[in-house]
């Protein structure tokens, strides 16, 4: 083999990730006729997505029939506070339960409730019981469920045309490098090259359009409740083929990852903790979180420890408990908790189910967060506490996109899940992504599908030069004779990042970050790895390095400039959430090697959607001048009313 | 306490390979995959593993450790002394690709075998009703995290590939179980079972209960049921008119498997 011979494959729609959002969106595409290819890093069943817990929000209403589109659309603009992307929160909200039955379809077991109808559980900023679960291990359950909605499909077009790769086809550990564009004319996508893990081998997938499907950023941080393939791949593919990104300063730390032992630092203790009735306590055993409700939900959160009681079995008379309020409050109230003394042994705070329900109810409604501990800490949480701290967990920034299609502004790219932008505003609920996935994946699988319906004349071809430049750019580090360790360069951007634009920013820091990543760029580009080709972790490393160099750029450099604390950002040097900021976005865009920043203001909410709200509540997001724009609420339009029940 | 592991791990590929010695850090509270990965990043980069979660979550590190196949992440240093060697090597049944990743298309390949979920087409999405003692079944199998432990662990292939062809393994004859028991699911699966599964290859020895990281007691719930079915339904149907089997419709038939010739 020539180190630079390259397979072809040809499709109508690339599908770059196999997560929910990348299998959504395949499945959809395949259904209107398009041949298909997933794309993934990782064995196919693997992806990201397996490892969320706590469940998919959709108001579906089966527990509190009180709840709709609606209210889930309230709470997710608070959640976010009002920097969403109102349209995308609207859709959201209104097709989340359709694609969650349609999982039940498909073979998906959610837990029930007693009229034998989809269980939902509570959450953190969800009004009413709103997510749809399987005990701890939703993600599992929706990620097999689409895995084998593909192989129904593949056994459909086995029996039709005598091929089950025919139309939709897996490629499992294939990591895309680089998108490529057409050489003529107007620069539209024309496929999207990369390597085989196994081999080595070079690979370019010819396609008019490329769904991005690829997740998160966190492995830029230290503590982190991700995997390895988090190297924000898509945002810097997305990024070098020309697309924006869009508030990149937000990013989730969760409050609740595991901090003993260290090997185990970041990795997830579920919400539904949380959601079950376990509470967060400090070290003089107080739960703290009665003294953080901020002003703007602090009508809808009990005051006194009995009335928070009450709530889990009296919902209707009685406010929600305090740990209930969304991530980035309780995050930042542990972290002040922990600089204040108050901690724990090992540097985080209590989180105790085990005095609140009785051991078997724990078991059966957690089994996973009881596996984990016993196994990973020695720790049995159905007698003693959890030791807990804040963790990178998810980006609300990414690639924006069209609400309506997933396009994004490069003709025949487009983007969903995760490492799409705008959803989330600047803090996701939990149990918000994996319904985002359902939704927005069908979306893209069906924007795409129309893109190509659309196209006339030939496809769109790669330039030569293009495919040339990827092949050099992946064989550098593996020619490079003698050169820093790729892991050695990893292992100090992550520490960097966690330490410089972590969960609180200060200017002097970020601007150091920034200096930092200059340097860390420099080396990066230095790399060398021992050994071939062939399955070469090493060099995987060393490849995915340019990625999360870029997403560290834009975190870092929209981070400075955002000068007020909303959601996921929060600058010690600026506390405030300011109504100036709010309407705005911080666009990052690549200008030749380097990453650009600019304002851009973020879309309007329409008049029936901003009905939904009372005016005090707007009051404590928006400027005078946007609220003297808007008539005095009245009662819901019409067109708001039509759509109830959807 | 910290101290320096004496480990061998097997490096190669398909054509040849061995074990190799290593020295490595192990701190407090560490998982194999914490060791190896520290092997990686400070003295063989280029070490070919799995994994995903860390958290036995994803069923991707799926290794043998002393011979006995564990998930690397769910396997702490602390159940080993210090003073051993710890000997890590493939998942023996399939194919090395390179170092601890081996090919393990086999289980996709099974996968796709198995005749999918059939419910009633007049149920519309959201018409569901299922009761939760109904589900509970299928959902202890839908738990697995596909790590093929069993599948590996299983002796009728372990060490017998002619045996690939006609047997499924445990993975897969459970997803026929969980098929047939879940409540809204009408085709039959009985006699594909045992004529092209080979269920009658397993002699519910329990090997692939005793690895399962999940705990699924994949022999007792899924596999004997399953067999009992089957011989109900093959030699003895009367017996089973007026048990669970016979409330799927009569209508409902085999569905042939897919890519059969
Ligand atoms: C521990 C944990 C628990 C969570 N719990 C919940 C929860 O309870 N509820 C909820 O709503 N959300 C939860 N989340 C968040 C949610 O799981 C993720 O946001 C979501 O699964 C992301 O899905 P995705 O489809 O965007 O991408 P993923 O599922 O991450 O898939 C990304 C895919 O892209 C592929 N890929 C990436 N880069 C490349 C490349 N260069 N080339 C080829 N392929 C590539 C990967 O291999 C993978 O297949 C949780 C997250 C974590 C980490
Ligand atoms: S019980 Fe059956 S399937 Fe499981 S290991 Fe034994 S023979 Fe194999
Ligand atoms: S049944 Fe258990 S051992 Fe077998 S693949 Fe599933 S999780 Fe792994
Ligand atoms: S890494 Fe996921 S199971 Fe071990």
């Amino acid at each position: 083999m020539s180190s630079t011979e390259i397979e072809r494959h040809s499709y109508d729609v690339v599908v770059i990730g196999a997560g929910g959002s990348g299998l959504r969106a395949a499945i959809e595409a395949r259904a209107r006729g398009k041949k298909t290819a997933i794309i993934s890093k990782s064995l196919f069943g693997k992806a990201h997505t397996v490892m969320a817990e706590g469940g998919a929000a959709a108001a579906m209403g089966n527990v509190n029939p009180n709840d709709n589109w609606q209210v889930h659309f309230r709470d997710t603009m608070r959640g976010g506070k009002f920097l969403n992307n109102p349209r995308m929160a609207e859709l959201h909200a209104k097709e989340a339960p359709d694609r969650v039955w349609e999982l039940e379809a498909w073979g998906a077991l959610f837990d029930r409730t007693k009229d034998g109808k989809i269980s939902q559980r509570n959450f953190g900023g969800h009004e009413y019981p709103r997510l749809a679960h399987v005990g701890d291990r939703t993600g599992l359950e929706m990620i097999r469920t689409l895995q084998q909605r593909v192989v129904a499909l593949q056994q459909a077009d086995s029996a039709e045309l005598g091929d089950p790769e025919a139309m939709i086809r897996v490629f499992a550990e294939t990591t895309i490098t680089r998108l490529v564009k057409d050489g003529t004319g107007a620069p539209r996508i024309a496929g999207a090259f990369g390597y085989f893990r196994d081999t080595g081998r070079f690979v370019l997938f010819e396609a008019p359009t490329v769904v991005l499907a690829t997740g998160g950023i966190g492995r830029t941080f230290k503590v982190t409740s991700n995997s390895w393939e988090y190297s924000g791949d898509g945002h810097a593919l997305a990024l070098l083929a020309g697309a924006d990104l869009i508030n990149m300063e937000f990013v989730q730390f969760h409050p609740t990852g595991m901090v003993w032992p260290p090997s185990v630092r970041g990795i997830l203790v579920t919400e539904s903790v949380r959601g079950d009735g376990g509470v967060l306590r400090n070290s003089e055993g107080n739960r703290f979180m009665f003294d953080y409700v901020p002003d703007v939900f602090r009508a809808q959160y009990a005051e006194t420890e009995e009335e928070a009681d009450r709530w889990y079995t009296d919902p209707d008379h009685n406010r929600r408990p305090p740990e209930l309020l969304p991530r980035d409050e309780v995050a930042r109230s542990i972290n002040s908790e922990i600089k204040a003394g108050r901690g724990s042994p090992h540097g985080g705070v209590f989180l105790d189910i085990a005095s609140r329900r009785p051991a078997e109810e724990i078991l059966r409604r957690l089994p996973s967060m009881y596996h984990q501990f016993i196994e990973l800490a020695d720790v049995d949480i159905t007698k003693q506490p959890m030791e807990i701290g804040p963790t990178c967990h998810y980006v609300m920034g990414g690639v924006e996109v069209d609400p309506d299609t997933a396009a994004t502004d490069v003709p025949g790219l487009f983007a969903a899940g995760e490492v799409s932008g705008g959803m989330h505003g600047s803090n996701r609920l939990g149990g918000n992504s994996l319904s985002d996935l359902l939704v927005f994946g069908k979306r893209a699988g069906e924007g795409a599908a129309e893109y190509v319906d659309s196209l006339s004349g030939p496809r769109p071809a790669a330039s030569a030069a293009s495919v040339d430049a990827a092949v050099a750019e992946a064989l550098a580090p593996l020619e490079r004779a003698e050169g820093e360790n790729p892991y050695t360069v990893h292992g100090e951007l992550q520490q960097t990042m966690n330490d410089l634009v972590g969960l609180i920013r200060r200017e002097t820091e970020v601007k150091q970050a920034l200096t930092e990543l200059e340097k860390f760029r420099e080396r990066a580009a230095r790399v060398s790895v021992p050994g071939g080709r062939a399955y070469n972790p090493g060099w995987h490393v060393a490849l995915d390095l340019r990625n999360m160099l870029l997403v560290a750029e834009c975190v870092a450099q929209a981070a400075l400039e955002r000068q007020e604390s909303r959601g996921g950002h929060t600058r010690e040097d600026y506390p405030a959430m300011s109504a100036e900021w709010r309407k705005v976005n911080l666009v990052c865009a690549l200008t030749g090697d380097t990453v650009s920043l600019t304002r851009k203001p973020l879309p309007a909410m329409r008049l029936d959607l901003l009905a939904l709200f009372e005016t005090a509540e707007l009051k404590k997001y928006m400027t005078e001048e946007e609220l003297a724009g808007i008539a005095p609420p009245s009662a819901p339009s019409a067109d708001a009313v039509s759509e109830e029940g959807h | 306490m910290g101290y320096m592991a004496a480990l061998k791990v097997w490096r190669g590929d398909a054509g040849s390979g061995a074990l190799t010695d290593y020295k490595v850090e192990v701190n407090e509270g560490e998982v194999v995959l914490d060791v190896l990965h520290r092997l990686q990043a400070t003295q063989a980069g280029d070490l070919a593993l799995r994994w995903n979660c860390k958290a036995g979550k994803c069923g991707s590190c799926s290794m043998e450790i002393n011979g006995r196949p564990r998930l690397g992440c769910m396997t702490r240093m602390s159940t080993f002394d210090p003073a051993d060697t710890l000997t890590i090597t493939p998942m023996r049944t399939f194919p090395v690709i390179r170092d601890l990743v081996t090919d393990v298309s086999f289980n996709y390949a099974k996968a796709r075998s198995i005749p999918s979920f059939t419910p009633d087409p007049s149920i519309k999405p959201g018409e569901f009703r299922m009761q939760q003692e109904d589900v509970n079944r299928s959902q202890e199998f839908r738990k697995c995290i596909e790590c093929y432990l069993c599948q590996n662990t299983c002796h009728v292939i372990r060490d017998h590939a002619e045996n690939e062809a006609p047997f499924a393994g445990p993975r897969f004859l459970m997803r026929v179980a969980e098929l047939e028991m879940h409540p809204c699911d009408e085709a039959d699966r009985r006699d594909i079972a045992q004529d092209d599964f080979g269920l009658g290859y397993c002699n519910i020895t329990k090997c692939c209960t005793e690895v399962c990281p999940e705990h699924i007691k994949i022999t007792d719930n899924a596999l004997i049921p399953l067999k009992e079915r089957v011989a109900g339904h093959k030699y003895d149907p009367l017996v089973w008119l007026g048990s669970k089997i016979s409330r799927r419709p009569a209508k409902a038939g085999t569905p042939a498997v897919p890519g059969k010739r």
